[in-house]
């Protein structure tokens, strides 16, 4: 069959108008302090926006330290006590001896591996459960009801059956982990499938794409930053559920950490676990935007 | 150009007979399109105007196979149509591009329905590209092109996969009017090239005539052919063409006939003496003394 294309060819042998011109920077030398004064000088106004967030921010973060540094230091009784709560520089010596400690090094590591583990497996089950059940309406019908009665459920109510359920304590923590993700993630997954523009599916079956190219060229990606919506909220509620399950029933993990040092009446260290958690989960959902960027270059905004 | 290949070309004709289509309702079936017939001769091009809502989107939809007809029946090249496919390529009035490709790749992906291999899908998609004036934009997202540029794509996307028909579903009705005039003048010189047949929908009776051979008026709902008016106008056709007595004279003939039926559309009793101000006779007073 002789395409379109094939003829257009012949005929395109005659000189197109070329549009493209060369970078007119080309030919300039690499760096001239001038050029270089204009660029920084643009870059500052095109980025005032930003910068001054990062400048108010840092007062910010600052006068939460000294009003934290003001009112444990009086350990002020305001309705609230703040007696017993632990300085900034207390909790600061105490992150001092913990770098230097390689048990609290473990406990920060089994708490990352839990997450690890029970987030990749929620991600790697509910996306392609979403795209299935937003695909097919079979799958929808029978799967759906299951999963709207089971989403309500704290995954942290889930600890006495997980516990009955796992034959190791550090097996019902990840389920744990997994079910407080698990949900988040499949209903993104389905909001986005549901919001697939039918016309871009109809461009596609005009184009020559069946059932399986059109799952993967055209649903799949359309669905792409609802999942990952839904992979940034499921990991923060996977901290949340992991770290609560540590304080019930863990033995390790930094959210038992915590637990542990209200328990031995070490102060500092209650409020180093807490901005460790903090931390940690802010990093790891740092690292899904990140990677969400990556995998979808069309959606810079 | 050579005038050498001009043969006529000999694929590309759409057959659309008795065609009609009802939806069901609680109230009972309802007819969009009723005993509609039209066709297009290969190489032809040929457009659909009416009244909003008459039906014209329907029948082409049928046409490219995502509406199963109730009564009659689709053909291209004797062929029944049975669900879309690449030989019949289509425009959409909402861009429809693919987001999350480039323009290159957008343009590319019928032929990587085909499995063609990708150095001469590379070769097609920048030959197809240059002809649009689009190779400065290949590497970019549609989210960052004009309404004008992401139809001119949505267009050569449609023709990568060398269709026997080209469907246009109000393709530029989305455009300001500057853009859509040079628009106009971008299809009519691929459709010279490529000499394939085109149906065309829209709701600009200019438009209609500047660009057709022939068009077809359909009325109100439930739609049907209301007249067929070739067009004698040479080709090339330029803009100042529009302003000749030949082209005013069609524009008033149609014209006619649309505005029938844009009032039968709009129901109701509106007639003439509604139309010059809906019959509001405030007597002098203003409309909240009124109220």
């Amino acid at each position: 069959m002789e395409s379109a294309a094939l003829r257009i060819e012949q005929q395109a042998s005659e000189p197109e108008p070329a549009v493209q011109q060369p970078p007119p920077d080309a030919i300039e030398p690499a760096i001239n302090p001038q050029r270089l004064a204009t660029y920084v000088r643009r870059w500052l106004s095109l980025n005032r926006g930003g910068l001054r967030a990062v400048f108010v921010g840092a007062i910010s973060l600052a006068l939460f330290l000294l009003s934290w540094h003001l009112l444990t230091k009086y350990r002020v009784v305001f309705f609230v006590r703040f007696t017993n709560v632990p300085s900034p520089a207390s909790v600061y010596e105490s992150l001092t001896r913990a770098v230097h400690d390689h048990k609290f090094f473990m406990h920060v590591m089994l708490s990352c591996r839990r997450i690890l583990l029970g987030f990749s497996l929620a991600a790697i089950i509910a996306v392609p459960l979403g795209l299935v059940m937003g695909r097919f309406k079979l799958a929808h019908e029978i799967l759906f009801p299951i999963a709207e009665i089971l989403r309500p459920i704290p995954a942290i109510a889930w600890v006495p059956m997980s516990i009955m359920l796992w034959p190791t304590n550090e097996q019902s923590i990840v389920f744990i982990t997994f079910l407080g993700s698990f949900f988040p993630i499949l209903v993104n997954t389905l909001h986005g499938m549901s919001l697939v523009d039918p016309v871009l599916v109809r461009a596609s079956q005009c184009l020559g794409a069946r059932e399986a190219s059109i799952f993967r060229e055209v649903y799949f990606p359309a669905s792409l930053p609802h999942i990952f919506t839904g992979l940034t909220v499921g990991m923060g509620v996977a901290w949340v559920s992991l770290i609560a399950a540590e304080m019930i029933s863990g033995q390790f993990g930094i959210g038992y950490f915590t637990w542990e040092a209200y328990s031995l009446v070490q102060y500092p260290d209650i409020a180093l676990g807490m901005i460790c958690i903090g931390v940690l989960g802010l990093g790891s959902s740092s690292l899904i935007r990140g990677l969400g960027r990556l995998v979808m270059p069309w959606n810079r905004t | 150009m050579s005038e050498t290949n001009m043969a006529a070309p000999t694929k590309g004709r759409i057959d659309v007979r008795n065609f009609g289509l009802s939806y069901d309702t609680l109230e009972g079936p309802i007819e969009a399109v009723c005993d509609a017939s039209i066709h297009v001769n290969p190489g032809e091009f040929v457009s659909i105007v009416g009244p909003s809502g008459c039906g014209k989107s329907t029948l082409l939809n049928a046409v490219a196979g995502f509406l199963k007809p109730t009564k009659g029946g689709v053909a291209v090249d004797d062929e029944p149509v049975d669900g879309p496919g690449a030989d019949r390529g289509m425009v959409f009035q909402q861009y429809s591009l693919f987001p999350w490709k480039t323009v290159k790749e957008n343009v590319e992906f019928g032929l990587k329905m085909k499995h063609l291999d990708k150095s001469s899908r590379d070769r097609a998609a920048r030959t197809l590209l240059g002809l649009a004036g689009l190779t400065a934009f290949e590497k970019k997202y549609p989210d960052s092109l004009s309404g004008g540029m992401k139809q001119r794509v949505g267009i050569v996307r449609a023709l990568a996969t060398g269709p026997k028909v080209l469907l246009l579903d109000e393709p530029f009705g989305a455009l300001d009017a500057q853009t859509r005039v040079i628009m106009q003048q971008i299809l009519t010189n691929m459709w010279q090239r490529l000499k394939i047949s085109v149906l065309f929908v829209t709701h600009d009776i200019d438009e209609a005539i500047f660009l057709s051979d022939r068009v077809y008026c359909m009325t109100a709902r439930p739609g049907t052919i209301k007249a067929e008016i070739t067009i004698p106008l040479e080709r090339p056709r330029h803009q100042s063409m529009m302003m000749s007595s030949e082209f005013l004279g069609l524009r008033r003939g149609l014209m006619s006939l649309i505005r029938e039926e844009s009032i039968k559309a709009m129901g109701g009793e509106l007639n003439d003496l509604a139309l010059d101000g809906l019959s509001i006779d405030l007597h002098g007073q203003s409309l909240a003394d009124v109220i």
